[in-house]
């Protein structure tokens, strides 16, 4: 099934305009991406007229181009006849927006629907979704253009089961600094479902990790899932709802009941080398990190602190998560401290978390973060920079960038997220090092780039 | 061999659902897991003179297709060192409702793990290993794996378990044969693939392993039900 009129159309028919309320999902589509997205709309209703001074057209072939996408937000009765004449038409593809299936017990309509697309190999998304949005390309979500929450384009693609998830993490990815490539609200997956957007989206050229929202798999699908992730080169990352059972699960020791929904689903996806994010907290920062590194690595972080506390309660974060924090060799603790300014030479921990105090300058975590950079004995370097002390400069997150674009060790930062820190920020995150505004989000994003081996 | 083997165990086990400990320890054992010597006996007689020739203390348990799970009815007896308890363990299961004799093995030593399989809807065949005893019972230490495994997933398996210090010799003791392990979870590996479609789970529980061998010391196999589309 060709995908590409999904993600690639031109032009884009909106079918279910209203010529009398603009907040009828359809006016809501077809609006914005008329007046703010290079792709070509056009809006259907059978009753014709106008809607903004454009033509509406009674049905998708009367519109006199060829239509790539099908955006279909009527009353779900109606959808199996417009996807006919979808097809008769030779539209490319379609997003039933529409909801009124399964999710409500219409499986009779939902099978129909799926029947005429399988037999045209007419590719379509939903129904019960939002679509499909794509930075600077198109939108098909029915919420009004100023009440999103848009995030820069980027490498990261989203293909959810949930719209509002997917929605409420693009706020999330714009808060963190996450780039966008492609995001899909799959609702009902009827047809097209998530192995068909791994296999697209693993040769997506603006695609560097892919992530999932899941809610639940169909019969073996999983396991077609996990086979097919095993040779993506990408980095996959899965949330998954309904990790704990409705009911008291029975005390036992069978097999059956010891390898539940979540147990398999979990030992499954981990033994295929993909990452779960147990929480929207682990899911932002695994994407930030991994759409900066995609290379898998150890579990031996080196931390670099201006604070003995931070560098503590990072020790137990890492503890928590399965990474280690390995004491330094005493020649490379000496070359360590050597190098360090007078104003922290004396007070500095040279250890693992490597301390530089509040008395640490620019010049001491860029020498340190060079000199752990060099060591095959640490796979990542966790700094932890307190913004407010007075050797730190807003230059140091470049100059951190520099030292990891220099030796390419990854590192991850902590800074304080708030507008007055935006340039050090900035500094890391344009030139390709991810920073978190918590501890606990720096050592997620660590642990996610062991891609979790088990 | 399993093929056949498997199809008359299965066509005489359907109508209670799943197969009794002897066909399934059976059918282990034609995989190439390692099981100890038993017989089903069927009078005292039988019991008594196969504890002779493999020699005293012996392990009886109950076999009825009523009796999925023998400790409900106290159907399991270890350490019985004389023809006399030896008879008296086979009086009482006799009177249990469909009796169809007593299985009468040599009792086996080594640390307890429990090694299973399940047919998940969403992934199939799916591979379970854990401590056994109160290790599952209480701490829940198990490992899970999709099926097939491979040698490395074994490994893994292993370091993913709490109890792994047991495994490799806490306090002086000897290591179990991890290499006899992982033939046991790549053979059992093996059958499960070939079961699939016919099976919903197997539990060996409990696998005793030594520094020598890992051996099956019970075996039940619930075969799908025909009537759900899970």
């Amino acid at each position: 099934m060709n995908l590409h009129p999904l993600f690639k159309p031109k032009t884009m028919a909106v079918i279910g305009v209203s010529l009398v309320n603009d907040l009828q999902p359809a006016n809501v589509i077809f609006n914005k991406n008329n007046n703010r997205y290079p792709v070509q709309a056009y809006p259907i209703n059978p009753k014709g007229g106008l809607l903004h001074d454009e033509i509406v057209y009674g049905r998708v072939s009367e519109v006199p181009e060829k239509i790539d996408f099908a955006v279909i937000a009527t009353r779900a009765e109606l959808v199996p006849d417009i996807v006919t004449d979808c097809i008769e038409t030779g539209v490319g593809s379609a997003a039933v927006i529409s909801g009124g299936f399964s999710e409500i017990g219409r499986h009779d309509l939902q099978d129909r629907l799926v029947s005429i697309a399988r037999d045209a190999d007419f590719p379509f998304i939903g129904p019960n979704c939002l679509g499909v949005y794509i930075p600077a390309h198109m939108d098909t979500f029915f919420l009004p253009i100023e009440r999103m929450v848009f995030p820069s384009a980027g490498n990261v693609s989203f293909v959810s089961q949930s719209g509002g998830i997917l929605v409420d993490q693009m706020i999330k990815f714009k808060e963190e600094g996450v780039g966008l490539a492609k995001a899909v609200s799959i609702g009902n997956k009827a047809l097209i479902r998530e192995i068909d957007f791994l296999a697209y989206l693993a040769d997506d050229p603006q695609t560097k990790v892919i992530v999932f929202y899941i809610e639940g798999f169909g019969e073996d699908e999983g396991r077609n899932f996990v086979q097919a992730a095993h040779t993506c080169p990408k980095p996959i990352i899965v949330l998954k709802s309904g990790k704990t059972p409705a009911g008291g699960k029975a005390v036992s020791s069978h097999t059956a009941s010891l390898a539940g929904d979540y147990e398999s689903f979990f030992a499954a996806l981990s033994q295929h080398g993909i990452v779960i994010a147990h929480n929207e907290l682990e899911l932002v920062a695994f994407c930030e990190a991994l759409s900066s590194y995609q290379k898998p690595i150890g579990t031996n972080i080196g931390i670099v602190t201006g604070s003995g506390g931070h560098g503590a309660l990072a020790v137990d974060a890492c503890y928590y998560n399965g990474l280690t924090v390995p004491s330094l060799h005493s020649d490379l603790q000496n070359e360590i401290r050597d190098n360090l300014s007078p104003s922290s030479r004396d007070i500095a921990s040279t250890g693992n978390p490597i301390d530089l105090t509040g008395s640490g300058i620019d010049d001491d975590f860029v020498s340190t973060t060079r000199l752990l950079s060099t060591r095959d004995d640490i796979d990542c370097i966790m700094v932890l920079l307190l913004p407010y002390l007075p050797g730190i400069s807003t230059d140091l997150g470049a100059r951190l960038s520099a030292v990891y674009q220099q030796y390419g060790k990854p590192i991850v930062a902590y800074v304080p997220h708030v507008e007055k820190y935006q340039m050090l920020i900035e500094g890391f995150e344009f030139n390709g090092v991810p920073v978190s505004p918590s501890i606990e989000g720096t050592v997620f994003m660590a642990k996610s780039l062991r891609r979790n081996k088990l | 061999m399993i093929d056949e083997n498997f199809g008359d165990i299965l066509s005489k086990s359907k109508a209670w659902g799943w197969i009794l400990e002897p066909d399934a320890k059976q059918l282990m054992h034609t995989a190439g897991l390692t099981i100890p010597r038993f017989l089903c006996a069927k009078t005292t007689e039988e019991a008594c003179d196969f504890a002779h020739t493999i020699g005293y203390p012996v392990v009886a348990k109950i076999v009825s297709p009523t009796v999925m799970h023998k400790s409900d009815v106290h159907g399991v007896e270890v350490g019985i060192d004389t023809d006399e308890k030896l008879m008296k363990a086979f009086d009482r299961f006799s009177t249990i409702e469909q009796f169809h004799g007593m299985l009468v093995e040599e009792m086996i030593h080594g640390i307890e793990l429990i090694i299973g399989a399940t047919i998940d809807y969403q992934f199939g065949p799916m591979i379970l290993m854990g401590m056994g005893g109160t290790g599952v019972e209480i701490y829940g230490d198990v490992s899970l794996r999709m099926a097939p495994l491979v040698e490395n997933d074994v490994e893994s398996m292993v370091q993913g378990l709490k109890g792994r210090p047991l495994l490799e010799g806490y306090r002086g003791a000897d290591s179990i044969n991890f290499g006899e392990l992982t033939r046991l979870l790549m053979c059992f590996s093996d059958l499960v693939m070939k079961l699939e479609v016919s099976i919903d789970s197997i539990d060996l529980n409990p696998v005793f392993c030594t520094s020598d061998s890992c051996t099956v010391a019970d075996a039940r196999i619930v075969l799908k039900n025909p009537d759900s589309h899970h």
